[in-house]
């Protein structure tokens, strides 16, 4: 019974297939409506350059958030990488092979943490931490970068180790036949070979840490200044947007879209570089 | 009584291209029904490309296109009107690997019947049941029917492929070296069905084992680098062939 | 003086393990340090009361109920949409520039933070189209979220159905539709079905685009219009605000336990899938 014809089903579903690019354009056009015309108001120079935030006042300079979410990311960077391509190495390359399939799916598993929680370890476990060891409020960049960090964590580690597997085991068999050993074999040879899938995954933990939002509410302090150490309390554009939202108006709420264009353009311009990356990864295979 | 003989098939200057490659050149057969017509050749000589034009199977692949005309009954295949799902269902094909869908053996062999939104229970058991006899199958399966198709030995489910073009009830049967994977026995039970099956369908039988051809064909041809070299009837092609690269290739001086 | 590389190995595989064990180490403290404050407080009772005092006391059954239905409207939006988009990449057209730009929508869409579909619900679901902070806001911003992850997982479980499936249906005579229908998505099944499951998951722990988009409302819910929470925005509520720590940590034990056998069971899904197909 033929309700619908071969013809109509393949118009459906090239409607259907449509529903993805249709929604990214929605959302980047009404993000860009609601934020564009207050970026030529205001001035683009201004609003990136100027670290004087107070919406009170009309003043609309993000350049405070701007580092602040830089620095924070920056420090995630330094966190997560080394110890996610270290576990990555280990677990591809070292570890039995019972052991990576238990542990590395148990690490996926774990990453599904919502980050809301992260973020609260982060208030009343590792604050506190840092403020008897360090001094200061604890709520800080720090606290940031390393919550963010181990957040990313899943998702270096994840796709390092794809990555390191998909390098022929005959540039392996052949090192090892001329007498390198494991370790060797490594670093001269397989993490060259894996190298773009390792800098796409970290590519990919940097366009998450700059999206994060509910953690680094908890746990950077939210104030707003340039950070000028690693201990001071920061606010990143992510917190911005979402502690002022819900009481903002007029030329404020434009300044909060502004600065959604901001984060959407970096984070596209990420991810997009990442996705070609592991895409012509994929495909050489 | 004996089968009056006609045309079934008519392919007339027959060319195939795969992009810019020509495949089969100017190929003119005229193959005759009830009958199995064997087709040999070494690898590479274009039989499984002209074999899949014959139920435009060669239509899947992008880049591929035809000249000349290929009449059955007397009607252009490749003609823009033709309905190409009914031509399949009349021209039915087994491949060289046992594709078993993922169903039970009951629903594979009925897979084709329903599509044309014949459910009736009881017309597709006594289609079940016939098809799998006039592929000698029945026997073995009769009282598992409901396991899957997947589960039977490669010679079955080759069987089992057979049986589901026979549910069809098609004028034309295409294999394209349907014994290739398989043991002599299930062999043998393959060629015993098509024997079998001759005196109904038109068989064409795509083969790499000129033994094959030698026990069960009819009439043979013999491809050779995309051209039709030489078509006879089986007995004359093998004993004495008119082209030297016929005989060469018979009697294994190429392979 | 060089160090044999015998030992350089071995000092390579002490550090590459303890960072390995450190990883682990973190994550599994973070999870039993929720469960073990958490679980005490997690009773039946818990979950099927309704919450007093802005949540300083009571249960969770109004958030529970708004943690089910709102993934369940994104799901029912987005699987559509997401199932029909790779059938027909995978199925109905070949590389071209249009499938390109199809799959460049969908990376880019995936990689887009959840503020901003917060920001995007909040203007265009709640302010325009004047839907207020609903479920249905809510459930729309978050099926704009999971449809990447329900077109990836999809697309992949589709393209890896043997290609000789395809081959025999046609020559039986089926159309292109027949033999999706009856060949490939039954084929491809588990693999679409953990997909969707990942897109609950994805649902359940997203907290930005709740906030903006479903509100915070602590009624249970009578219709799609109402606002309403989730665990996930009910914990940040509670944490932040400081209204019941003991509240909070039970919240957080449920959505830890949700959000694991959601994922659990797309894992063992995936796995029995793969299993199978080999």
């Amino acid at each position: 019974m033929k309700i619908l014809s071969e013809k109509g089903v393949q118009r459906l579903l090239s409607v259907t297939a449509f529903s993805a690019i249709s929604a990214l354009a929605l959302i980047a056009l009404f993000i860009f409506i609601e934020g564009l015309p207050f970026l030529f108001k205001y001035g683009i120079k201004d609003f990136l350059l100027s670290s004087e935030w107070n919406p009170e006042a009309g003043k609309f300079g993000i350049y405070p958030m701007i580092a602040s979410s830089f620095w924070v990311m920056l420090g995630a960077m330094l966190v997560g990488a080394p110890l996610g391509i270290a576990g990555a190495i280990f677990l591809a390359e070292f570890a039995p092979k019972t052991v990576m399939h238990i542990v590395k799916p148990a690490i996926e598993l774990l990453a599904a943490v919502p980050s809301v929680i992260y973020g609260f370890i982060g208030v009343v476990v590792l604050a506190p931490i840092i403020r008897d060891v360090f001094g200061g409020p604890g709520l800080s960049v720090l606290a940031g970068a390393i919550i963010l960090g181990i957040m990313i964590l899943p998702t270096i580690i994840s796709i390092s180790i794809d990555s390191i597997l998909a390098v022929p085991t005959s540039f392996r068999e052949g090192s090892l036949a001329l007498g390198a050993t494991t370790w060797q074999t490594i670093h001269m040879l397989t993490f060259r070979a894996a190298k773009s899938g390792i800098i796409a995954s970290i590519i990919l933990g940097m366009g998450r840490a700059i999206g994060e939002t509910m953690a680094v509410i908890m746990v950077t302090g939210n104030a707003v200044k340039i950070p000028n150490s690693a201990l001071d309390s920061a606010r990143t554009l992510t917190a911005n947007i979402a502690l002022e939202m819900n009481y903002a108006t007029g030329m404020h709420r434009e300044a909060l879209f502004a600065t959604g264009v901001v984060l959407f353009i970096v984070i596209i311009f990420l991810n997009s570089i990442a996705s070609v990356a592991i895409r012509k990864k994929v495909i050489k295979k | 009584m004996i089968q009056e003989k006609r045309i079934k098939i008519d392919i007339r200057h027959l060319n195939l291209y795969f992009f810019k490659e020509k495949i089969l050149k100017d190929i003119n057969l005229e193959i005759s029904s009830n009958q199995i017509l064997g087709i040999i050749g070494p690898a590479g000589s274009g039989k499984t490309s002209f074999l899949r034009s014959l139920n435009r199977m060669n239509e899947l692949e992008t880049g591929s296109r035809i000249e000349g005309q290929i009449l059955l009954d007397g009607i252009d295949i490749y003609k823009k009107e033709l309905n190409v799902v009914t031509l399949r269902k009349r021209v039915g094909i087994v491949f060289a690997l046992p594709v078993a869908l993922p169903m039970s053996i009951y629903e594979n062999v009925v897979y084709g019947v329903r599509l044309s939104g014949n459910n009736d229970k009881t017309h597709l058991d006594e289609i079940v049941e016939k098809s799998l006899s006039e592929a000698f199958l029945w026997d073995e399966v009769k009282d598992r029917l409901s396991l899957s198709g997947l589960r039977l030995s490669g010679g079955q489910q080759q069987r089992l492929c057979l049986a589901r073009v026979l549910a069809m009830k098609p004028d034309v049967i295409l294999l394209d070296e349907p014994c290739s994977g398989l043991d002599p026995i299930s062999t043998t039970w393959i060629e015993d069905a098509l024997t079998e099956l001759k005196k109904l369908y038109t068989i064409i039988l795509v083969t790499n084992n000129t033994m094959q051809a030698a026990r069960v064909a009819d009439t043979t041809a013999f491809f050779l680098m995309g051209e039709l070299m030489e078509v006879g009837l089986t007995k004359k092609i093998f004993t004495d062939p008119v082209k030297k690269e016929t005989n060469d290739y018979i009697t294994g001086r190429f392979g | 003086m060089r160090i044999p590389p015998k030992y350089t190995q071995i000092g390579a595989i002490a550090i590459l393990g303890a960072a390995s064990v450190l990883t682990v180490a973190i994550l599994i403290f973070i999870i039993v340090f929720v469960l073990q404050k958490g679980l005490p407080i997690l009773s039946i009772n818990f979950l099927f009361t309704n919450p007093s005092d802005m949540g300083r006391s009571g249960g969770i059954l109004p958030i529970l109920i708004g943690t089910i239905l709102l993934p369940l409207l994104a799901i029912i939006i987005a699987a559509p949409l997401g199932i029909g988009t790779s059938v027909y990449l995978a199925e109905f057209t070949s590389e071209s520039r249009v499938t390109r730009l199809i799959r460049f929508g969908t990376d880019c869409l995936a990689g887009v933070p959840s503020i901003i579909f917060g920001l995007f619900g909040f203007i265009f679901f709640v302010t325009i189209l004047g839907m207020g902070w609903s479920i249905m806001s809510g459930g729309l911003s978050l099926a704009f979220m999971v449809l990447p992850t329900i077109i990836r997982t999809s697309e992949e479980a589709i393209r890896s159905v043997p290609k000789a499936y395809r081959e025999v249906s046609f020559s039986l005579g089926a159309t292109r539709w027949q033999t999706v229908r009856k060949v490939i998505l039954p084929n491809a099944l588990p693999g679409i079905v953990t997909g969707v499951i990942l897109g609950i998951g994805r649902s359940i722990e997203e907290t930005a685009v709740v906030i903006f988009t479903a509100g915070s409302s602590l009624l249970i819910p009578t219709s799609v219009f109402d606002s309403t929470r989730t665990m996930a925005v009910h914990f940040y509520i509670l944490a932040r605000e400081g209204l019941s720590m003991e509240n909070a940590y039970g919240t957080a034990a449920a959505l830890i336990i949700a959000v694991l056998i959601v994922n659990l069971s797309a894992y063992l899904l995936m796995h029995r899938f793969i299993a199978k197909r080999n």
